[in-house]
């Protein structure tokens, strides 16, 4: 039988995600209609997401789907991590280092970018928003942390 | 007159030299934005919405991003003219007949034509934001518990109604978005919810985190799946005024989009996108050469580019006389808000009628730059439409990273961004409209709030939502809308517009 995937997978994370709320609002006091338990909402919607994500798998039992199409792996390993690198670095490392070291490891998302061009263009934004965002708007970032 | 000392106030708050300059900076900002490749209105305003929270006061920081918003606008139009390639759904309409008309040697008729029913139709519908606003505030101060409850309900069901694609889907995905929005503190008792155990997410999920995340992340990484080289055959754009012919065969369609726009505008869920449709279908169906229209017919340009901007003005409404968003755009200006200490509602217009008059009256200011400044500085937005795309979006990383983290100092505001924009790109490409998700974040702790408190005052007694003839009202017409949209005939319609549409 075949079974469409992308309406699988797609009810799956809806049921998955249900789960966790419905979960996590079983440990909260539920209350009753009249005086709601701060678990009461959320486990009422989890239980909906829940029966959506199963009609949504049911689906794709029924009808074939269109295919996924291409997927960017190599945006979504070197996209990602760049705002949880700065996040990581803003406070230890400083302003400075962080925005390079974000902006260069989102450019090497595109296979295009080749590394001069890369290194330029940090250094061009880190420059600019320096200016920008500490100087002028007074941000109150640290240039440079205290890790170096 | 009361509306005339109303606009009056409006105008003198948004013409001060500081809410100007505000104004045209995001005018500026989100036309520049809009033109780039790749970023559509919702992504762009996500991305520029921590800027204008370094600005103190919330009467210029909302002038400013109601500026964007235009602008973003206006960009989106200018490249699906110029390059087929609509900014968002909305001006989908425009590059069909708008790109033959370009590449007929007509991109210069077609811009101008858009920018000039896009301010006629501005104008018209700023008139009418005033005009309505004060009544529909009172209507709204006598709203309850209930009868807010049911209005939000009316909202998410409608947001259903207009996503693409599947409405399972996009219900689940208002359901999601409701979960997340309350994540944090529950406010009746201040447990802890959903956190993970994690202290800093105690305050909720930051707002631009999430739309940050969902719009611009998961777009970049859409834009990264193939990245092919994008042609602009229109190297300079001449002959901006349009022939004597032009203004003759435009008008009607002006007037026809306006009014279709400002109607549809109004209604929760994104009527603008509804509206352009509609204007060009309208168009289509009266011209006396039908046969035109795909093939750079001039009319095809003026209704649904009309239509649209008097339905992005209108929306205004719901958003400034009930605290309802009436599209993700909307729910961004609300999120805006709740960060600058207003809460948005009925009340706004008469604790802060210079904020509230002020917002309106920079509309219209906001529409008369983007014409005065957007047909002469063509030639450079044009220039920015061949920046390639691996350049801009290492400068929009840093610029997200910058801006998330500075709404609140908190690192794990960035780590959301991440999680979010990966859940945003997982279900992108399965299909799921991410418009219901944000929406439903928005209103998730109000609408709890809500039905807590109408469950309250009527003491458990659920019936007071079908009793009480607003809420009632408000129930059946989100049932209607759900039904409709669940016809089998309905349902094919509903696919055939949104496949024409991608």
């Amino acid at each position: 039988m075949a079974v469409d995937r992308p309406n699988a997978l797609c009810g799956t994370i809806f049921v998955a995600l249900g789960a966790f709320f419905a979960w996590q609002s079983l440990n909260l006091e539920i209350g009753s209609a009249f005086r709601m338990g701060p678990g009461f909402f959320p486990l009422g919607l989890a239980s909906i997401l829940i029966l959506l994500g199963l009609v949504i798998i049911g689906y794709a039992f029924r009808v074939g789907g269109e295919p996924v199409g291409a997927i960017a792996w190599r945006g979504i390993v070197l996209i990602l991590p760049a705002p949880i690198f700065f996040g990581l670095t803003v406070r230890g490392l400083g302003f400075v280092p962080a925005i390079f070291f974000t902006a260069l490891i989102a450019s090497f998302a595109s296979a295009k970018m080749r590394l001069v061009p890369a290194v330029l263009l940090s250094a061009a934004l880190t420059v600019f928003t320096a200016f920008v965002f500490v100087q002028a708007l007074g941000l109150p970032f640290r240039l440079f942390g205290p890790w170096l | 007159m009361d509306l005339f000392d109303n606009l009056s106030l409006g105008f003198s708050t948004a013409t001060t030299l500081f809410n100007l300059g505000f104004c045209l900076m995001g005018v500026l900002l989100g036309t520049l934005i809009g033109v780039l490749p790749g970023i559509g209105p919702t992504a762009t305003i996500a991305m520029l919405l921590p800027i204008t929270f370094q600005i103190g006061d919330p009467v210029s920081s909302l002038i400013m991003l109601a500026g964007i918003y235009y602008g973003a606008q206006y960009g989106g139009s200018t490249t699906a003219i110029l390059i087929n390639l609509p900014g968002e759904s909305s001006s989908a309409v425009t590059a069909i007949d708008g790109y033959q008309m370009a590449r007929k040697g007509r991109a210069g008729a077609a811009l101008a034509v858009a920018a000039i029913g896009s301010f006629f139709a501005g104008t018209v519908s700023t008139f009418l934001v005033a005009l309505l606003a004060p009544p529909l505030t009172a209507i709204a101060l006598q709203f309850g518990a209930a009868e807010y409850f049911s209005l939000m309900v009316v909202g998410l069901v409608s947001s259903v109604a207009l996503a693409h694609g599947s409405i399972i889907k996009a219900l689940a995905m208002v359901v999601l978005g409701l979960l997340l929005g309350l994540v944090g503190t529950d406010i009746y008792s201040g447990a802890p919810r959903f956190n993970l155990g994690i202290r800093e997410y105690s305050d909720g999920l930051n707002f631009v985190a999430v739309a940050v995340g969902v719009f611009g992340i998961a777009e970049i990484l859409r834009n990264l799946e193939d990245e092919h080289e994008r042609t602009v055959l229109i190297k300079s754009v001449t002959g901006l005024m349009p022939t004597r012919d032009d203004w003759r065969r435009m008008v009607a369609p002006i007037l026809r989009g306006t009014a279709l726009g400002s109607a549809l505008g109004i209604l929760p869920g994104g009527g603008a996108i509804l509206a352009s449709f509609a204007s060009y279908t309208v168009e289509k169906r009266v011209s006396k050469h039908p046969e035109e229209f795909g093939k750079g017919a001039i009319e095809g340009v003026a209704g649904p580019e009309s239509a649209n901007n008097a339905g992005a003005q209108t929306s205004f409404i719901p958003l400034l006389t009930l605290g309802i968003p009436a599209n993700p755009v909307m729910a961004l200006m609300i999120g805006a808000m709740i960060i600058q200490g207003i809460v948005p509602g009925p009340n706004v217009a008469t604790e802060q009628p210079a904020l509230f008059w002020g917002i309106i009256a920079s509309m219209w200011i906001g529409n008369l730059m983007l014409i005065v400044l957007n047909l002469p500085l063509i030639g450079l937005w044009v220039k920015l439409l061949t920046i390639p795309y691996y350049v801009l979006f290492p400068i929009i990383m840093g610029f997200c990273s910058i801006g998330v983290y500075s709404v609140n100092s908190n690192v794990y505001d960035l780590y959301s961004v991440a999680f979010f924009g990966i859940l945003g790109y997982a279900l992108v490409k399965l299909r799921c409209e991410p418009a219901p998700l944000l929406l439903g974040f928005v209103l998730g702790p109000l609408l709890e709030e809500n039905l807590r408190r109408a469950m309250i005052i009527s003491r458990g007694d659920p019936s007071v939502f079908v009793t009480r003839p607003i809420s009632a009202t408000l129930l059946f017409i989100a049932l209607a809308v759900l039904v409709v949209v669940f016809l089998p005939a309905v349902r094919k319609k509903r696919e055939e517009v949104f496949v024409e549409e991608s």
